[in-house]
């Protein structure tokens, strides 16, 4: 057993000033989106603070039913494909531009400062040289299309850093040995690279997903004639503030959550498989 | 060298000497080696060709072209940029604008200020957690664990984390209700939403956790037996963070700082959700441009954000080197 010397009274003393402005840290960013979840379930008279008055789900079933403005369900519907389709295009453009950065090529950094551009660059500025872009060819932004390219390039960046952190401590010699035993690059790539890959290539995906899914500023005048979620949330916001809103960001936030505890199970799986 | 002139020379070039074999050798094997990095690039450099180089670029083009009724006409005009700089009576000191920088300027300016205000509270929020974590938490499970705990808003969408704060901060809001409940104030005290303090608020909460993981991160890099070396030489703790932690985490503190300023300085959704459209940002001054169709003003406006983000980023990339740091 420790002795209580003072020295080691004085660093528990500070841990534990830690830990608490940890729980306070805790608090000052979930706090909010607790009271905007209980806030959800507010009576049908209460309004968008608290006292509550009583409990109900009526907000909750006003987010179900068609309602006049928006299209809730089908904006969400139109969100996840579109987070799909980046989740893909991010997890295979970030893990094929880390293998080529384990060979050094002539302009790798122009083109690792590109990537970044993708992340530095404001949503407003690739919004509006897109959208004025498409005007001046005569094509129209569409969710699936111009909405598509720019997430793409937000996400790249996230997915990109993380395949590189995956290769930097990545064992060449295993894929050396399998060369020597006569694979070709297909053999390497698809029984010794990836599998030991794969849950980089997962959370890359998570990137790619969850920034698509989320994403406003990149959207905003790319989106076309129909609008994905962040941008019906936004002109839900531009009217009255009403506890649907809140029942929305619940429904939004538990989503986000679901997807990353499915990402984080997946890549617990193939971390372990992995090893 | 010696090789080198034994060789006859024919051609324009001349016949260059060959390289030795085990060379040779070195480089087909290494070439042969993974896939070819034309067919692993060329997918994603297109993509960026297209849709990120083409389009900034594009900005820039169309910042000197001339609004007509019939649309953009290819020009090269400098009138939106005199519109962006000019203030009537500038340089007239009778005029009440007198020296006064033009509305666009100053609304930069004030983006800017904003920006620099917050990236110092997410710093003095942020900095203490990644401290925490990475040095007081000695077990790696939890030190992921609470980590992943703070990143997990960054997942979520900002638009609901900035609309959340309304019950808190709104007039009828719980901070209000604790301080009439308390007897600070007798009527309720609207300083709070719709505000510049409000939106501050809004914004380090939004922003502080993309800062946190990169400072985390270069705080977890340093090796604790440097630390425990220090105490056995008898540094007070004040001396090591000085001397050792401080100087040891400042690359991840430049990229933390990076990732809340480029976020911020383009910001605009926050500042209509939490400030209610009463200021404007660099950001919402571009978008109301492009509502009203006057798209090379729009584009100006954008490539002085851009300007002032490429100057903000350069000023912190002299304290680090990113590339060396991944």
């Amino acid at each position: 057993m420790a002795r209580w010397t003072p020295e080691r009274r004085r660093k528990l003393r500070v841990k534990a000033g830690f830990s608490i402005y940890y729980v306070i840290f805790l608090l000052f960013i979930y706090g909010p989106m607790f009271a905007m979840f209980i806030l959800s379930f507010q009576g049908r008279r209460g309004g968008t603070s608290f006292p509550m008055r009583g409990y109900s789900l009526y907000w909750w079933n006003k987010l179900l039913e068609p309602s006049t403005v928006g299209d809730m369900q089908g904006a969400m519907g139109r969100s996840i494909i579109l987070a799909l389709m980046v989740m893909v295009i991010t997890a295979l453009f970030s893990t094929m531009l880390a293998m080529a950065f384990r060979k050094s090529f002539w302009f790798s950094n122009v083109l690792f400062y590109t990537i970044l551009t993708g992340l530095m660059v404001p949503g407003v500025l690739l919004s509006l040289g897109m959208a004025i872009l498409l005007r001046q060819l005569g094509l129209s932004p569409a969710w699936y299309s111009s909405g598509l390219a720019v997430h793409v390039i937000w996400a790249l960046p996230f997915g990109y850093l993380v395949m590189m952190a995956v290769f930097n401590r990545f064992d060449a010699r295993l894929e050396e040995a399998a060369r020597d035993m006569g694979a070709d690059e297909w053999t390497v790539f698809k029984e010794i690279t990836l599998p030991l890959i794969i849950p980089g290539v997962v959370a890359a995906g998570l990137f790619g997903f969850t920034l698509s899914y989320d994403e406003f500023a990149r959207t905003t005048l790319l989106a076309g004639a129909e609008n994905t979620l962040p941008l019906d949330i936004n002109a839900s916001m531009t009217q009255r503030i009403r506890p649907t809103l809140f029942a929305l960001g619940t429904a939004s936030t538990l989503f986000s959550l679901l997807m990353i505890s499915v990402f984080l199970g997946i890549y617990t799986i193939l971390y372990r498989r992995s090893r | 060298m010696s090789k080198v002139s034994e060789l006859h020379h024919t051609g324009l070039i001349g016949r260059q000497p060959e390289p030795d074999e085990a060379s040779i050798r070195a480089k087909i094997s290494h070439m042969e080696e993974g896939f070819a990095t034309v067919w692993l690039i060329t997918p994603a450099a297109i993509w960026l060709i297209l849709f990120l180089v083409i389009p900034l670029v594009s900005i820039v083009i169309f910042s000197f072209w001339e609004n007509t009724a019939q649309g953009l006409k290819p020009a090269f005009s400098l009138e939106f940029y005199g519109e962006y700089f000019y203030t009537k009576g500038f340089f007239d000191p009778e005029a009440d604008r007198f020296l006064l920088p033009s509305v666009f300027i100053r609304t930069l300016g004030a983006t800017i200020y904003f920006t620099l205000v917050t990236m110092a509270l997410c710093l003095a929020v942020g900095y203490p957690i990644a401290y925490f974590l990475a040095m007081q938490v000695q077990a790696f499970k939890w030190q992921l664990a609470l980590f992943l705990l703070c990143m997990v808003p960054f997942w979520t969408s900002y638009l609901i984390r900035a609309v959340a704060w309304l019950p808190m901060l709104g007039r009828r809001g719980l901070i209000n209700q604790a301080l009439l409940g308390m007897g600070i104030v007798d009527k309720p005290v609207s300083f709070l939403f719709y505000s510049e303090f409000g939106y501050t608020l809004a914004l380090v909460q939004i922003y502080v956790v993309l800062g946190i993981g990169p400072m985390f991160f270069s705080l977890a890099k340093i090796d604790k037996a440097i630390l425990e070396a220090a105490t056995d030489m008898g540094a007070t703790p004040f001396q090591i963070f000085r001397e050792i932690i401080g100087p040891m985490s400042l690359p991840g503190v430049a990229i933390g700082m990076i990732f809340i300023f480029v976020m911020i300085m383009g910001e605009f959704a926050t500042a209509v959700v939490v400030y209610g459209g009463k200021t404007s940002t660099a950001g919402t001054v571009i978008l109301n441009y492009y509502g009203i169709a006057n798209y090379p003003f729009a584009a100006v406006n954008a490539l002085m954000l851009m300007l002032a983000m490429v100057i903000g980023i350069i000023v912190i990339l002299r304290v680090v080197d990113i590339r060396k740091e991944l």
